[in-house]
């Protein structure tokens, strides 16, 4: 190609086009951009946020999957609106996948007053003004009347960026008939020793050709999986000086166990391409006698409509390893957007919605975050099967790393664990690899 | 000269094997729609439903509820016709107008601008998410059918103007001359001369504008919120997220979801093909 | 009958005495001003801001005091080891998907012109993953290679080929030869549709004079088809060539990028980076290069396309 035309000797356009055309063109420029680059700097929108009266109208981004259900949320919505008539609130739902990006979309603009944010998000949101820094708003007597996992969840470097809402946590599930064919007793589950030792009886006994099916896809859903182990195998994503530590003991030994279920032919081969829903659907099928998954797959799995195994559903608390049995903090958070006009309005909006006696009418969508709800009979009515075992396990949970650059060292960690599941890595190599690319990630 | 026998056999086995490759996967997106989910759980598919049930596509028309993915999928689907319809019309007439100038006149710039115009088409929309949000929301624009249809414009109108530019090069140049002998002004040999006969090429363009504003998914996800305009994309990416065990729902919404395309394209494709044989452009 | 794409039309001087340089010049800016206000009033500004934002080190949608680093995400990428992967997997895609869309879609397009029977039956079926959104071809592709319930596996089980099920998404450079095939399968219909209109330029005449000179039908086909289709091989080669190389949702949906990064791509990674990590002026720029690499490749293209048609007129 030869830049031919652009040269040919010609008048310029403007002239061409004369003053009157000019002048539409600067109108026209002027109608579509005028509004545009009104307020903004490099980053973006560049108005503070207010706290506002008080009253009004509030949005709030709430997301489709587990918890509550849009239905509750317009439940609650509506009984706080006749409880506080001054303020009226609007929700919208977006699916888990998308809830991060809209909230970075959205943070420059104000759109939302209220946010929902996951476990992990504090230290990015917080760090980058995107949710606002409620610590001063937080009675004392909270951090005492919640689980301590749920106050961990929308906190960072001791501050608060939000009130726990969500409170979830993974556990395995088991299909008791398979056991009792397999002629394994369910004890024998305590332990993450026990679990092969059953899975190896189960595959004998030709009951599943994959015993365990779980969420090692390359997503965030394979971290969990990972850091569950992590914690039962007694290692820890950084060491007290922040630096990377997965790939020293408990870590790698972890990481190692994973590989190895694939290869002693335990772990269903689809695994690596699963997400949480997949599980479900493999373990409702009736084609894996354990997996671990969240709260919210045991209404599923044992719902004869949507499964095959209902009835015969079971919960425990994790495995232990050869250190301890966390249960990875899959908790999520309500925030004040720090763009937020209404933040006092946010503010109450959130005080209600995480309040004891709308978390305890709703227990069954989802568990309270407070202590004391775990004993009231009525929270316990609503799901016998999974409250003590939640009981148990919430009040022993392991955070993913609180650090502002969480999802790249995320990312870096899943592409080196698959490399160490597909068999191209050792379980250290791959760590090993892994730390190093976080290491420059926190560093930076 | 008569094509012989041993062709004639060659061409339509050729042409059946054609039509096994494409409906195989596109029978088994409509078998997975009316199987139960048991079936599709099998570990040995079932190749025809012991137990059809029409049971989602009942869910689709007739739900509600807040909560009812299934419902929203339907006013999605009303939210897509009308973001695709309008950008299309839009970018189209725009585009084939503006197309004419870049395959037959001369000016300052031309390639510089047609770059221009390409440019914009060839950036990913990851770029240009944050600022483009900002701009929609300074207008108001946001979570509308109004935004999207903006939004979608700007990748459409390059689209249009590069295909209809290079279909006006594969017309004769004479018919326009002969027009303009008989007196037509330029605009007026354009108007009259021009477009009817580039209809074939309006048609085709049209219809691949309109698919890339039905298909869009990445905006959509982003800048709508609500049942105002949720685009089908981004109501099947929910059943995804939520109801990614039950594959027959994504099934379902896909069938759904290819009609109105489909529609579109059978009753322009006579048109299509009759324009392009009625040999007008043949040189 | 043209000879050139509005790209490659260059130097063809247009001999009209009638009307002056201005007059043409002042008509084209009247054609062009809709399409003008419709594109750049609505993306003017996100295209310049994204452009000013490459410059600084943003790590942030907020406004803020963000340092100026010139040209410094640009010179980035080549230093992110993360990068060239995800170059080759693109490049991979690009010329793959692209190749097979144009060498089926051509192919398709002449069997379609054929004398078939029921002509119009054939192509409509030929329409129909056209009309398939990507996200449902996505969708439908990750269920129809599922390990564990696949149709794939069913299929070649039926069949006797095969009765142990395949991972054909579980290791990474299957996988990304499988995503290329939803792909191809779904974006071929769009080729075949562009040659299908090319094809009805060439008048009769042409074979009929290349079969009295007798050629056979494939050196017919490589003489006299191939060079004459050029211009919309053109079209539609860039068309699929600027999609494929920004190629986001069916990756999205299939696979997330993974198994270990295998299937990540130029935009995925562009998204990683931009949205996940909110590294927005490092994301900024790897859309840039998206841009000028699509532009290296459609001038190669171009260069190739005008070589080889006159080669073949000769």
């Amino acid at each position: 190609m030869k830049s031919t035309d652009s040269t040919a000797p010609q008048a310029s356009p403007a002239s061409v086009a004369g003053p009157s055309r000019r002048r539409f063109l600067t109108a026209t420029g002027a109608v579509g951009l005028g509004g545009l680059l009104a307020a903004c700097g490099v980053g973006g929108g560049s108005d503070k946020g207010a706290a506002g009266s008080g009253k009004g109208s509030i949005r709030a981004l709430f997301m489709k999957q587990a918890g509550y259900s849009e239905d509750n949320i317009h439940a609650m919505t509506a009984s706080f609106q006749k409880a506080h008539p001054g303020i009226k609130v609007t929700a919208d739902f977006v699916s888990y996948e998308a809830l991060h990006d809209k909230i970075v979309a959205a943070a420059p603009a104000g759109t939302y007053d209220v946010v929902l944010i996951d476990v992990i998000w504090p230290a990015e949101f917080g760090s980058k003004h995107i949710v606002s820094d409620v610590t001063a708003k937080w009675p004392a007597s909270w951090k005492q009347k919640m689980l301590p996992g749920a106050v961990a969840t929308s906190q960072y470097d001791d501050k608060q960026y939000g009130v726990p809402w969500i409170l979830d946590t993974k556990y395995l599930f088991l299909n008791t008939a398979h056991l009792k064919k397999a002629g394994v007793p369910q004890g024998q589950l305590e332990t993450w020793d026990g679990v092969m030792k059953a899975a190896r009886a189960l595959k004998r006994a030709g009951v599943t050709k994959y015993p365990l099916v779980w969420s090692w896809q390359q997503a965030e859903a394979l971290i969990c999986d990972y850091a569950q182990l992590l914690g039962a195998f007694g290692g820890t994503f950084l060491d007290g000086s922040g630096k990377p530590a997965f790939n020293q003991g408990g870590g790698v030994q972890a990481l190692g166990f994973m590989r190895q279920s694939i290869v002693d032919g335990l772990t269903n081969p689809t695994s690596t391409q699963s997400l949480e829903e997949d599980v479900r659907r493999v373990f409702s099928a009736g084609q894996a006698s354990m997996a671990l998954n969240w709260t919210y797959m045991y209404g599923l799995a044992d719902d004869p409509k949507q499964s095959q195994v209902a009835g015969h559903v079971a919960v425990r608390q994790t495995p232990q390893g050869t250190s301890g049995r966390p249960g990875v903090n899959g908790s999520m958070a309500l925030a004040v957007a720090a763009g937020s006009k209404q933040q006092a309005a946010a503010w109450t909006y959130i005080s209600y919605l995480t309040s004891q006696p709308v978390q305890d009418k709703f227990a069954l969508s989802s568990l309270p975050v407070w202590k004391t709800s775990y004993d009231d009979p009525e929270v316990v009515k609503t799901n016998p099967a999974v409250v003590p075992q939640a009981k148990k396990q919430l009040g022993d949970m392991i955070l993913r790393p609180q650090v502002t650059s969480y999802n790249a060292v995320s990312q870096a960690l899943q592409a080196e664990i698959q490399n160490a599941l597909l068999g191209k890595k050792s379980p250290q190599k791959a760590l090993d690899d892994a730390a190093s690319k976080a290491s420059s990630l926190l560093g930076s | 000269m008569r094509p012989s026998r041993r062709f004639l056999i060659g061409i339509h086995v050729a042409a059946v094997v054609m039509a096994l490759v494409i409906l195989a996967p596109f029978a088994w997106l409509i078998i997975s729609s009316i199987s139960p989910s048991r079936e599709l759980l099998s570990p040995h598919p079932h190749w025809i439903p012991s137990h059809p049930t029409l049971e989602r596509y009942r869910q689709i028309f007739g739900g509600s509820g807040a909560d009812n993915v299934a419902a929203n999928f339907r006013l999605a689907m009303g939210n897509s016709l009308i973001v695709a319809t309008l950008t299309t019309l839009i970018s189209l007439a725009v585009g084939t107008v503006g197309g004419y100038a870049f395959a037959r006149l001369r000016f300052p710039l031309r390639r510089t601008s047609l770059f221009a115009f390409l440019a914009i088409y060839m950036l990913p929309p990851i770029a240009l998410v944050i600022p483009l949000y900002l701009a929609l929301a300074n207008l108001g624009l946001l979570d509308t059918k109004t935004g999207l249809v903006v939004t979608y414009c700007s990748i459409v109108t390059p689209f249009c103007l590069w295909t209809m530019s290079n279909y006006y090069l594969s017309m004769p140049p004479d018919l326009e001359e002969a027009a303009r002998v008989d007196g037509c002004t330029r605009l007026g040999a354009l108007v009259r001369v021009i477009l009817p006969l580039a209809r074939p090429g309006l048609l085709t363009t049209g219809m691949f504008g309109f698919l890339l504003a039905w298909d869009e998914f990445l905006y959509a996800l982003i800048f709508t919120s609500t049942t105002n305009a949720k685009t089908i994309p981004v109501a099947i990416a929910e059943f995804t997220g939520k109801y990614s065990s039950d594959f027959g729902l994504i099934a379902a919404g896909g069938v759904l979801a290819a009609v109105p395309p489909l529609i579109l394209a059978l009753l322009f494709q006579r048109y299509i093909v009759g324009g392009l044989t009625s040999g007008a452009v043949k040189g | 009958m043209s000879t050139g794409t509005t790209l490659g039309r260059l130097r063809r001087r247009r001999r009209r005495p009638s009307s002056g340089p201005a007059s043409e010049a002042r008509f084209a800016l009247t054609l062009l001003l809709p399409a003008a206000v419709v594109v750049f009033g609505v993306v003017l500004y996100p295209v310049v801001r994204t452009f000013v934002v490459s410059l600084y080190d943003v790590n942030s949608p907020m406004a803020g005091a963000y340092p100026f680093v010139g040209l410094h995400n640009y010179v980035r990428v080549f230093s992110d080891s993360g990068f060239y992967p995800v170059l080759g997997h693109t490049l991979y895609f690009t010329l793959l998907s692209t190749f097979l869309e144009l060498s089926l879609g051509i192919a398709v397009a002449l069997l379609l012109n054929a004398p078939l029977k029921a002509r119009w039956l054939w192509r409509s079926i030929v329409v129909l993953p056209w009309a398939l959104p990507t996200i449902v071809n996505g969708a439908l592709w990750r269920w129809i290679y599922n390990g564990q319930y696949g149709a794939l596996n069913g299929l070649l089980d039926t069949l006797g080929i095969s009765h142990t099920p395949h991972q054909w998404l579980g290791s990474p450079f299957l996988a990304l030869n499988m995503v290329i095939l939803a792909d191809v399968w779904k974006n071929t219909s769009i080729v075949v549709f562009f040659i299908l209109a090319g094809l009805q330029t060439i008048p009769d005449d042409v074979y009929e004079a290349a079969r009295i000179d007798g050629a056979g039908a494939w050196r017919g086909f490589w003489r006299i088809t191939l060079p004459l289709l050029a211009p919309s091989i053109a079209v539609v080669l860039i068309l699929r060539t600027i999609e494929a190389f920004k190629v986001f949702d069916i990756i999205y949906v299939m696979t997330g990028g993974g198994p270990a990064s295998g299937t990540q791509t130029i935009a995925f990674y562009t998204y990683l980076q931009a949205f996940s990590n909110q590294l927005f002026g490092y994301g900024a720029a790897l859309a840039y290069l998206i841009v000028i690499a699509v532009f290296a490749l459609a001038m190669v293209y171009l260069r190739i396309l005008r070589q080889g048609r006159m080669a073949g007129v000769q």
